[in-house]
């Protein structure tokens, strides 16, 4: 098994250590750069965030991070995104009473979520499909959360004939929420894999052997 | 809910050095934090904390150096606070590995520290570190219970409760929240404070101080705590984590990791 070659996009967000490390345990080669053909071109691309959506997306703009995914996925090429990495898959986010436009890979609005305790923080568990890859030796696992924001509400589009309809693992915390999804070379968790032990690595080591 | 409940080992570090004894066998050096917490990790830790209480502040790279070497090798959360006093300290914090920082003394002094890490580094990694007591002799507050700084040695005469709401307001995304009265007492938690701040806030709320046995950490989270903070108990092995998520467990409490 040749060893991929993953670029975690350097936008300004947090902490990547931990995701270049975690990344690296389960066997890849990990670049943390903005460098927009090292993005487009690497094997696999994670696109982390943490914070706020609308400070997330202006520095994904800045270093053009639309259209690197963008190209990406026309050509088939992995991305993961992670927590508000996510996010921002979305057509837009709301905070503070103001949407904020998301990249649109997805349908459906990033709000807050109506929870009586926010941040919905620490381990908590999943509903994911059983055909999902990254989930396959985890599902029954804990995985662990940061976040006061989620997609409460998802319309799979049955009559889109042209692709797979898009696997989504949900969770709860006061309401469902998009925990996961899996949709072709388009994958993102809410939770925080390579902060979630040996179950958050399994998984991730799942998601880089479905890059060969 | 089925949001689990949060049991977390507090590590005091000098210079780099896990004080207040470590009781572990096995340990190549029970000194280091690294090793530490890569122990607590494999023990069903759900998070860590590391508090810095090197008295000098100028020797800060050392704990920048821990903070760097511990998050290469645990995949869990870990806190770090103690001599955080500027965005400036936050973010070498969060770059070097952390993922939270807790203030305490320094937004006591000045308020918008939390506003403005919680603008810059988004209210999930802010954590409001409260170390509150029982209103001694002289001082007076509402609820009865006061903010003090120097591990509990000095007054502040501030309420801890109306502390607590001005600092979720201002962007904190979580309290943890010390007993300075029953710290140290292994008596079991002050539940009246954990019940008299979770009224109030919103954020989550680790309990911290008073923890002695087993049996003392069910009624901390019956009183609200979201998370349940201590340190000498496991540190000298007179509890483990894994024994007291049984006792969580046990009280009906979701928790991971009962059976490692």
């Amino acid at each position: 098994m040749t060893t991929q070659n993953i670029v975690i996009l350097d936008y300004g967000s947090g902490n990547l250590r931990s995701a270049q490390r975690a990344l690296e345990k389960v066997g890849a080669n990990v670049t943390v750069t903005a460098d927009f053909e090292s993005a487009v071109n690497a094997d696999a691309l994670v696109v982390p965030g943490v914070g706020a959506f609308a400070a997330c997306m202006r520095g994904i703009l800045e270093v053009r991070g639309d259209a690197i995914i963008d190209r990406r996925l026309t050509g088939g090429r992995p991305v993961l995104g992670i927590c508000v990495g996510m996010q921002v898959l979305f057509a837009d986010g709301v905070e503070h009473g103001t949407a904020v436009a998301g990249l649109g890979q997805w349908p459906g609005r990033v709000e807050q979520l109506a929870a009586p305790i926010l941040p919905h923080m620490g381990w908590d568990t999943v509903r994911a499909p059983v055909d999902s890859t990254i989930f396959a030796e985890v599902a029954g696992e804990r995985f662990y959360f940061v976040h006061s924001y989620g997609v409460t509400s998802w319309e799979l589009n049955e009559h889109d004939l042209n692709r797979q309809p898009p696997m989504v693992t949900w969770g709860t915390h006061g309401t469902e929420f998009v925990a996961a999804v899996e949709d072709g070379p388009l994958v993102a968790t809410q939770f925080h894999p390579e902060k979630s032990g040996d179950a958050g690595l399994a998984l991730l080591h799942a998601w880089v052997r479905s890059l060969h | 809910m089925n949001l689990a409940i949060r049991v977390i080992p507090c590590l005091d570090v000098d210079d780099g050095r896990v004080v207040k004894g470590v009781n572990f066998t096995g340990l190549r050096d029970a000194g280091d934090p690294v090793e530490l917490a890569a122990r607590y990790d494999a023990g069903g830790a759900d998070e860590l904390v590391f508090l810095d209480i090197t008295a000098s502040s100028g020797d800060r790279q050392t704990m920048l150096d821990v903070v760097r070497r511990t998050a290469d090798c645990i995949f869990i959360p870990l806190t770090v606070g103690g001599g955080v006093r500027s965005p400036a300290d936050f973010d070498r914090l969060l770059r070097a590995g952390a993922d939270k920082v807790s203030l305490n003394t320094a937004a006591i002094a000045d308020p918008n520290l939390l506003s403005e890490a919680a603008q810059r580094f988004g209210s999930q990694c802010v954590v409001l570190s409260i170390d509150a007591r029982r209103c001694p002799a002289g001082v007076s507050t509402e609820s009865g219970f006061e903010v003090t700084t120097h591990g509990g040695r000095r007054s502040t005469g501030i309420d801890a409760i109306t502390w607590a709401v001005e600092g979720t307001k201002r962007g904190a995304g979580e309290i943890l929240l010390n007993s300075m009265d029953a710290d140290g007492t292994k008596a079991g938690f002050d539940l009246e404070l954990i019940e008299s701040v979770r009224r109030e806030v919103r954020v989550p709320l680790i309990a911290s101080g008073g923890a002695g046995s087993l049996a003392d950490f069910a009624p901390a989270v019956h009183a609200g705590a979201d998370a349940v903070l201590a340190a000498s108990v496991f540190h000298f092995g007179e509890v483990t984590v894994v024994e007291v998520k049984q006792s969580l467990a046990k009280s009906g409490f979701p928790v991971r990791n009962t059976s490692l």
